[in-house]
C-alpha cells in the first residue's frame, strides 16, 4: 500500500453512468506470519470483500526445522529432545508417542510402573495444552481473564513437570524402554492436589464463558465443519471429536494400559466452534478422572525395561562399578540402542490430535527414515475451506477453535 | 479586578478543569491495570517509584506497591520514545488524527456541572464553566465529533489493519449516536416542567436538580440501560472494542502510531470514559444529589459545595470502575453483531421507550 490511490466523485460518477455494476473491489489481506491471531507462524492469505471473507490461503512452512531428516542423522534416543519441539505445548505426550513407537519396533514391553508414569505424562501433558487452548480461545474471543486463569493453572503444572523431568517446557522425559527417572518422592499427592485445584478453575471459566451471551453468538454455527468434511481432511483429536465422530486411540487401539483406567470421551454434535470448545473442557475433567485413577493404582516395580540391556541404558551406579554394565553404557551411548530391522507406524492420542511416527530401521542404533504425522498440519488443511463466508473477525475464534501448534505443524 | 474576573478566572478554572479530568484519565489506566491485575490473579503494577517519595519510611513503599507513580513513568514513555511516522502515510492527516481525537473529549467538560453551591440567601448556584441551557445537545455534538479522530486515523495511515478499524468504529459510532441520542429524550421530557419562560429544558444542571427526590434511572431504567450500551460503544470499550479489536486487527486504528501520537489516543479513550461517566451520573444516578430520598448530610455554603463536587466525583469513580469490570468480564461482539444490536435492538427499544414515554407525559397533561 506505498501508493495512495486517488478516487474522484467523477470516476464513481462515470462507473455508474457507464452502467457497470456497482460491486466493491476485493482486498487482499495478508495475516500473519507474525500476528496476535495465528499463535506462532501462520501466514494466511486472505481476498477480503468488505469484512467477509471471500477466500483463504493458509502459508505454512516458516517453523520448518527438518526434524524428519535431522532424525536420520542421530541415535534413538538423542531424537528425544527433538520431540519436545513438535508440540511444544504438550512435550510430554510428544516424548511418550515416540518412545512407543520405537519400543513397537523393538518389540519391547516396558513394566507397568512405566506404562503408570507415561499415561500420568500424557494426562498431565493434555491438561496442560487443553488449558491453554480454551485459555487462549477465550482470549481470540476477547475474553482475557480466562486466559489468565486457566494460564495459572498451566504454570502449577509446569512445576509439577520440572519435579518430574528437570525442566518445565522442554522436558524430554522418556527414553527408549522406559523413562529417565523414577517420580520423585511425594509427587503424586502433588499432583492430586493439582487436580483438586484445576476443577473448580474450569467451573469458573464455565461461569464466564460457557452459558455467556456474547460468546456463544460469536461461537455458536461458526467454522462449522461437517463429520464428512472432518475425516476427509484427516482432522483428529477433539477437532474430530466435536463434528460427531468417535474415534479416541486411547479406547481405540489402547497403549501404555489406557484400557486399565475408565473415562468417557466426549463427542460433540454440530461441529462448530462453540462444541470444539466445550470438548476441550470435558476432555480436561476426563483427564482428571484418568489422572485420579493412576495414582489411586499406581503400581510398583521398575521405570524401565529391565531385559532390555541393548537399548536401556543401564544405572549409572552400576556403570562405574561393572565392566558389563560399562560396556553397555558404552555402546549404548555411541551405536545407539540395538534396534532390528523393519518398518513400524504408532499413532499416539496427543492433546492436538493423533501424533504419529513412521520409522523405517535398517538395523542399528539410527532410523534409516522418520516420518512424522502431526495433527496440527492436517487440521490446519481445512483452513481454505472453512473460512470463506466468514467475517474477518471471526478467524480469530475459527482458529482459537482449531488449537493448533505451528511446531508440529511444520516440524 | 473586573478583567481579571472577566477573563483570567475562566482561564483558570478551565486549566484546573483540564489538569483534574487529565490526571483522573491518567489514574484510570492506573486502576485498569490494577483492577485487572485483581481480577485475573496478579499483582498489577507495584514498582515504579518516585526516588523521594518512595524513600519515605511507611508511606513510600505503600503508595509503590499501590502503582501510584505509574502513570507518571507512563506518561513519560510516550513524551521520550522516539516519534516515527511511516512513510507510507498521509502526513497532514496522520498528524492531526490524534488531536481531533482529544479535543472533543476535553471541549465537553466544558459544559459538564459538577457540584453546586448554595449561598447564604439559599440561591444554588452551578459549579460549571459554563452554565449553557442546551448543556446535553452541545455534548451530543462535540463528543460525536471524536469519531473524526479515529476515522481519520484509519484513512491516514494508509494501511490495511487501520483502515478496517476506522471503518468498523465510523460504522458503529454513527450506530450507537442515534439509540444515545434518543434513550436521553424521555429524560429531559420528564425533567424540563413546562413552563412559559423556561429556556433551561436541555440544561445539565436542570436535570441533576430534579433528581433531589429520586434518581432518573429509577424511573427511566430503559433509557438508562440504552445510554449505559451506547456509552460502551461509544468509547470504544470492550465489548464494543471494534475499532481496536487487538486479535484480528492488531491495533486497530491506532497501528501504525507510536509514541506521543499513540498517547494522545490513549488518553482521549480515558478521557472519554470519564466524560461518559460524567454524564452518565449527570443524568441517570442524580449527580451530586446524595442518595435517593435522603437529603443531603451535609450543610450549605461551602462546605456543601466541597462535599457536593466530591461525591460526585466518587459516583464517577465507580463508573469507571464499572467500565473496567465489564472490559476485564465480557468477551467481545462481532461486528455484524454490534450492528444488529445498535440497528435491531437498541433503536427500536429507544423509539418504543420514547413513544411510551410520550403517551405517558400527555396522559399526565391532560389529567
Amino acid at each position: 500500500m506505498s501508493q495512495i490511490k486517488e478516487i474522484t466523485i467523477g470516476d464513481v460518477a462515470k462507473r455508474s453512468a457507464d452502467g457497470e455494476e456497482f460491486s466493491g473491489e476485493t482486498m487482499a489481506l495478508n495475516i500473519g506470519p507474525s500476528h496476535p491471531t495465528t499463535h506462532g507462524v501462520l501466514r494466511l492469505m486472505m481476498e477480503l470483500d468488505g469484512d467477509v471473507i471471500k477466500s483463504a490461503r493458509p502459508v505454512v512452512g516458516y517453523l520448518h526445522r527438518g526434524d524428519e531428516k535431522i532424525a536420520e542423522n542421530m541415535t534413538y534416543n538423542q531424537f528425544v529432545p527433538y520431540t519436545d519441539r513438535l508440540d511444544y505445548l504438550a512435550p510430554l505426550a510428544n516424548n511418550v508417542a515416540y518412545a512407543i513407537a520405537v519400543e513397537k519396533l523393538a518389540q519391547l514391553e516396558v513394566p507397568e510402573r512405566c506404562q503408570a508414569i507415561r499415561v500420568l505424562c500424557c494426562e498431565l501433558a493434555r491438561i496442560s495444552s487443553h488449558l491453554l487452548g480454551v485459555g487462549v480461545y477465550g482470549m481470540d474471543a476477547g475474553a482475557w481473564t480466562v486466559f489468565m486463569y486457566t494460564f495459572t493453572q498451566r504454570e502449577k503444572l509446569y512445576t509439577l513437570f520440572e519435579e518430574l523431568t528437570g525442566a518445565r517446557f522442554t522436558t524430554s522425559y522418556t527414553r527408549i524402554g522406559g523413562v529417565a527417572r523414577d517420580i520423585p518422592d511425594g509427587w503424586l499427592g502433588r499432583v492430586s492436589d493439582f487436580c483438586d485445584q484445576v476443577l473448580p478453575v474450569l467451573d469458573e471459566v464455565d461461569k464466564l464463558l460457557t452459558r455467556n451471551r456474547i460468546f456463544m453468538d460469536r461461537t455458536e454455527g461458526v467454522g462449522t465443519i461437517s463429520k464428512e468434511k472432518a475425516l476427509a481432511y484427516g482432522m483428529t483429536g477433539p477437532n474430530l471429536r466435536a463434528s460427531g465422530v468417535d474415534l479416541d486411540l486411547r479406547k481405540d487401539r489402547p497403549y501404555s494400559g489406557y484400557e486399565r483406567y475408565d473415562f468417557d470421551v466426549p463427542i460433540g454434535t454440530r461441529g462448530d466452534c462453540y462444541d470444539r470448545y466445550l470438548i476441550r473442557g470435558e476432555e480436561i475433567r476426563q483427564s482428571v478422572r484418568i489422572v485420579r485413577q493412576v495414582i489411586d493404582q499406581f503400581p510398583d516395580g521398575a521405570y524401565y525395561a529391565e531385559d532390555a540391556k541393548k537399548i536401556f541404558a543401564p544405572q549409572k551406579a552400576k556403570i562405574l562399578t561393572s565392566m558389563e554394565e560399562l560396556i553397555q553404557n558404552f555402546m549404548i551411548v555411541t551405536e545407539g540402542p540395538r534396534m532390528p530391522e523393519g518398518e513400524v507406524y504408532f499413532e499416539a492420542e496427543n492433546p492436538k490430535g493423533a501424533l504419529g511416527f513412521f520409522i523405517v530401521s535398517k538395523g542399528g542404533g539410527v532410523p534409516y527414515r522418520l516420518k512424522i504425522r502431526g495433527p496440527s498440519f492436517c487440521n490446519l488443511s481445512i483452513l481454505d475451506d472453512l473460512l470463506p463466508g466468514h467475517y474477518l473477525t471471526d478467524v480469530t475464534v475459527i482458529l482459537g477453535s482449531l488449537d493448533f501448534v505451528m511446531g508440529e505443524c511444520d516440524r | 479586578m473586573d478583567w481579571f474576573t472577566a477573563y483570567m478566572l475562566p482561564v483558570i478554572y478551565a486549566v484546573t478543569m483540564i489538569v483534574v479530568v487529565m490526571s483522573i484519565a491518567g489514574y484510570s489506566v492506573l486502576a485498569e491495570r490494577k483492577v485487572s491485575g485483581w481480577i485475573q490473579h496478579r499483582t498489577g503494577p507495584n514498582r515504579t517509584a518516585l526516588p523521594i517519595i518512595g524513600a519515605i519510611p511507611v508511606l513510600g513503599p505503600f503508595l509503590t506497591r499501590l502503582g501510584l507513580f505509574q502513570p507518571l513513568a507512563d506518561g513519560l514513555k510516550f513524551l521520550f520514545k522516539e516519534d516515527i511516522t511511516p512513510g507510507h502515510v498521509r502526513r497532514g492527516y496522520f498528524i492531526a488524527a490524534p488531536i481531533i481525537a482529544i479535543v472533543p473529549a476535553l471541549t465537553t467538560m466544558v459544559v459538564l456541572p459538577f457540584g453546586q453551591y448554595t449561598d447564604a440567601e439559599g440561591v444554588v448556584h452551578p459549579l460549571v464553566l459554563a452554565n449553557i441551557d442546551i448543556g446535553i445537545l452541545f455534548i451530543l455534538a462535540v463528543s460525536s465529533l471524536g469519531v473524526y479522530g479515529i476515522v481519520l486515523a484509519g484513512w491516514s495511515a494508509n494501511s490495511k489493519y487501520p483502515f478496517l478499524g476506522g471503518i468498523r468504529s465510523s460504522a458503529q459510532m454513527v450506530s450507537y449516536e442515534l439509540a444515545m441520542g434518543l434513550s436521553i429524550l424521555p429524560v429531559f421530557m420528564w425533567a424540563a416542567v413546562p413552563e412559559p419562560g423556561n429556556l433551561n429544558g436541555l440544561s445539565l444542571f436542570g436535570v441533576v436538580q430534579v433528581q433531589q427526590g429520586f434518581w432518573l434511572a429509577m424511573w427511566q431504567p430503559v433509557s438508562a440501560l440504552i445510554f449505559l450500551v451506547a456509552v460502551f460503544a461509544e468509547t470504544n470499550r470492550l465489548p464494543f472494542d471494534m475499532a481496536e479489536s487487538e486479535t484480528d486487527l492488531v491495533g486497530g486504528f491506532h497501528t501504525e502510531y507510536g509514541s506521543f501520537k499513540f498517547g494522545l489516543f490513549f488518553v482521549a479513550e480515558y478521557a472519554h470514559i470519564v466524560i461518559g461517566s460524567a454524564v452518565f451520573v449527570v443524568l441517570f444516578l442524580g449527580g451530586w444529589n446524595f442518595l435517593p430520598f435522603i437529603p443531603a448530610p451535609w450543610p450549605d455554603g461551602m462546605v456543601g459545595a466541597v462535599m457536593s463536587v466530591l461525591w460526585f466525583l466518587l459516583k464517577i469513580f465507580f463508573f469507571i470502575f464499572f467500565f473496567i469490570w465489564v472490559r476485564w468480564t465480557l468477551p467481545r461482539f462481532r461486528y455484524d453483531q454490534v450492528m444488529t444490536l445498535g440497528w435491531k435492538v437498541l433503536l427500536p427499544l429507544a423509539v418504543a421507550n420514547l413513544i411510551f414515554n410520550t403517551l405517558l407525559i400527555a396522559l399526565r397533561d391532560t389529567l
